[in-house]
């Protein structure tokens, strides 16, 4: 396939990764978060790791929408779905997410709730229109790059008018989440690992660009190399980083040139702007409370404010308390290190934000990777 | 009444839909079962008229199956509910390196289903069977009401004779055999996912809905024993039909990436979605299990055939407790390829 076979080659790779390896400071660990669970999952399905030197470690961070949304907001867009007039829209790898108590949007579907699992927000502007006696409900979440799209049907929702279609927003922000993650490991953590470069977003940043990223660079003397979802640019880009610290350089640098422009989207982040603020707090599964990490709808886009019109009060909810996911989201512990991990936690049952979606960091390694710690054990022994 | 038209007023094949009184045992019923079904299947069997059908069978062992049928939607590009009903149930029967001999078919039509799709699909169905040489002998209609199916579901029985000496089972995988496929994998999926409503994408990708009987014949005729079993990767796609003979068998599988064709269109549409074609559902693909020494002569039957013309070698059992499915990627790195968590798509067969 054309523009996706190049950036999958083998025989590529293992030049860039011969280099990695010739760079690279034998006396010396590399630890790199990459952010995005599209990264995370590029690294495990392609096999990365294998092709990378052993002190090059690779931290998955929290960038999966789906795996930090909290349970007390599946919670909300479950009793939405229950109302009788609603209609939920939501995408499809929402719906098996577990809320409170065992609850899903998968088994409210199957108690009777109104839900449909939709490929785009302008499906869920078609079923408003074609059924105007329902209340549609789109179930917004993801980071910035599924912000656009939610404006986008806002917008048309204004322009035609209707008045049966309204958003649940759970639209997060990237950096906030990323300087969270460097407060805690500034935080004299025993067990935080210090993470000394980042894989930066790959769609994110085509919509927000490279200057939200600067200010790691400049406060927190960290680098930050945007990178494709595609292996190659996830090994590329790990050489930069490498080159980076090897030359104590802390720089936003552009792999993924291709598709990030400086400045970004802006036409998309003008409308973004328009439509929503930012919230003062909002809670991330796995990593607590985070200040100014969230949108919501702003005053004069209140009649399409799901919250508003039904008045939704979150209530937060605890995960297990054995769950790990927090330390493993801040690199402070892996997947295996956790009790829970594969044994009561598993991507069939997950218990924590890392399992609940594919591209979490527990799912991608027991989907991908779980072999290796069997192969390490048969090494060893 | 006419009496040359025993049960009364003719089938409106152009407006027509099925009501509750197609199902409902009188005159509407004998009628739809007469002008769709015995027409379109049309045998000694089903002429005879009766509630069953009986037939001769050699000495030796049988194999018997069972399947149900609820696609959606019945119509795709390369085939049909009923065309599906026919190969699937047929291939069930051939994984176990069986002759199939004989299927039954039973239809439970939603009320307002138009007469002409049924038609369609029933003459869909006939046309399979009589290209596949597995006539349809009996069967059973019901029509529920509105809303209390999705337009039909079919479901099927058939039966057939193993020859001798062969004893194909998922249990018999051993470390050392080699994974043979017989072509490209994901084609029914993604010909079935490009007609759903609200996910339209114009896609030359058509389902690889086939009877493997005859295939089938042809490696059992150059390898018979060696063969330890075959499966045919649905449901689940290949990842789930190897770890099903890995857990079977107490085995490990490790594949090639690069060796499992997968066509152009098919990786475009999967990237699109998001899909792995691991995943993804065949209906005329097989793998087979077959000791070393007879691969070459295997997969050259299977090249030689229509159905295996893309046959590849893609991988080999090897000894693992885990019983963990292992691939090497075409990037150069290693993975597990799991069973598929949740659904990937629904309602693909």
């Amino acid at each position: 396939m054309k523009h996706v076979d190049e950036y999958r080659d083998g025989e590529l790779a293992r030049g860039v990764t011969r280099r990695i390896a010739a760079e690279a400071r034998k006396n010396r660990e590399y630890r790199f978060m990459e952010f995005c669970g599209g990264h995370t999952h590029a690294i495990s399905r392609y096999g990365v790791e294998d092709l990378l030197p052993e002190n090059i470690r690779m931290i998955h961070g929290p960038g999966c929408p789906v795996c930090v949304l909290p349970i007390g907001r599946i919670d909300d867009a479950i009793r939405l779905a229950k109302r009788k007039e609603v209609t939920l829209c939501t995408y499809g790898d929402l719906m098996r997410v577990p809320g409170s108590n065992g609850s899903s949007l998968l088994k409210a579907k199957a108690d009777g709730a109104d839900i449909r699992m939709v490929y785009s927000t302008l499906d869920a502007i078609s079923i408003a229109e074609s059924e105007p006696n329902r209340q549609v409900v789109f179930l917004a979440v993801g980071f910035e790059t599924t912000t656009p799209p939610t404006a986008l049907a806002i917008r048309l929702a204004q322009k035609k008018n209707l008045i049966n279609f309204s958003v649940f927003c759970n639209h997060v922000l990237t950096p906030s989440a990323i300087q969270a993650i460097l407060e805690s490991c500034d935080a004299n953590d025993p067990g935080a690992v210090q993470i000394e470069g980042f894989v930066g977003p790959a769609h994110v940043s085509t919509v927000i660009g490279m200057a939200p990223y600067r200010r790691f660079a400049t406060d927190f003397h960290k680098p930050v190399v945007i990178a494709g979802f595609e292996p190659l640019d996830v090994i590329q880009a790990i050489l930069m980083l490498v080159r980076q610290i090897n030359d104590g350089r802390s720089e936003i640098e552009n792999q993924y040139r291709r598709a990030v422009a400086e400045d970004g989207n802006r036409k998309a982040l003008a409308e973004i702007e328009d439509i929503f603020e930012l919230r003062e707090s909002f809670e991330w599964r796995g990593l607590g409370e985070i200040p100014f990490s969230a949108l919501r709808l702003r005053d004069a886009y209140a009649q399409f404010d799901a919250e508003r019109r039904f008045c939704v009060v979150t209530q937060s909810a605890r995960d297990n308390p054995a769950c790990e996911c927090g330390a493993i989201l801040r690199g402070a512990k892996r997947p295996q290190d956790c009790k829970l991990f594969g044994v009561a936690c598993t991507p069939e049952t997950p218990m924590g934000a890392c399992m609940v979606s594919s591209e979490g960091s527990c799912a991608a390694h027991w989907a991908y990777g779980r072999f290796r710690r069997h192969e390490q054990r048969r090494a060893a022994s | 009444m006419n009496k040359h038209e025993p049960f009364g007023r003719k089938l409106d094949f152009r407006n027509g839909r099925v009501d509750l009184s197609h199902g409902s045992g009188g005159r509407a019923m004998a009628r739809l079962i007469a002008d769709v079904f015995h027409t379109a299947f049309d045998n000694d069997w089903l002429r005879a008229g009766n509630d069953q059908s009986a037939f001769d069978v050699d000495a030796g062992r049988m194999v018997m199956t069972t399947d149900g049928y609820v696609v959606s939607p019945l119509f795709f590009p390369g085939g049909d509910i009923g065309r599906l009903a026919v190969h699937g149930t047929i291939n069930d029967i051939a994984m176990a390196g069986a002759r199939p001999l004989h299927m039954s078919a039973s239809f439970i039509i939603e009320e307002g289903f138009p007469l002409a799709d049924l038609r369609r699909i029933a003459e869909s169905m006939g046309e399979a069977s009589r290209e596949a040489g597995v006539p349809i002998i009996t069967g059973d209609t019901k029509v529920v009401e509105r809303g209390k199916a999705d337009g039909v579901f079919i479901s099927t029985a058939c039966v057939g004779v193993v020859p001798s000496g062969l004893e194909l089972s998922g249990d018999k995988a051993r470390p050392g055999d080699v994974v043979l496929l017989s072509g490209s994998i994901g084609d029914h999926g993604v010909a079935v996912m490009s007609r759903r409503e609200n996910l339209a994408f114009e896609t030359a990708v058509v389902s690889d809905t086939a009877a493997l009987h005859d295939l089938v014949a042809r490696m059992v005729d150059v390898a018979g024993a060696s063969i330890r079993l075959m499966r045919d990767p649905t449901r689940g796609g290949l990842a789930a039909t190897l770890n099903e003979i890995a857990h079977q068998s107490r085995v490990g599988v490790r594949i090639e990436e690069a060796s499992i064709p997968v066509k152009p269109q098919v990786a475009a549409a999967c990237e699109l979605l998001g899909l792995d074609p691991l995943f993804v559902a065949n209906e005329g693909k097989l793998v087979a299990i077959v000791e070393r020494e007879a691969a070459e002569s295997v997969l050259a039957a299977m090249r030689a055939h229509r159905l295996g013309k893309d046959a590849a070698l893609v991988g080999e059992i090897v000894d693992d407790d885990h019983c963990f499915v292992q691939m090497t990627t075409a990037f150069g790195g290693g993975r597990i390829v799991d069973w598929l968590s949740g659904e990937q798509l629904p309602r693909i067969c």
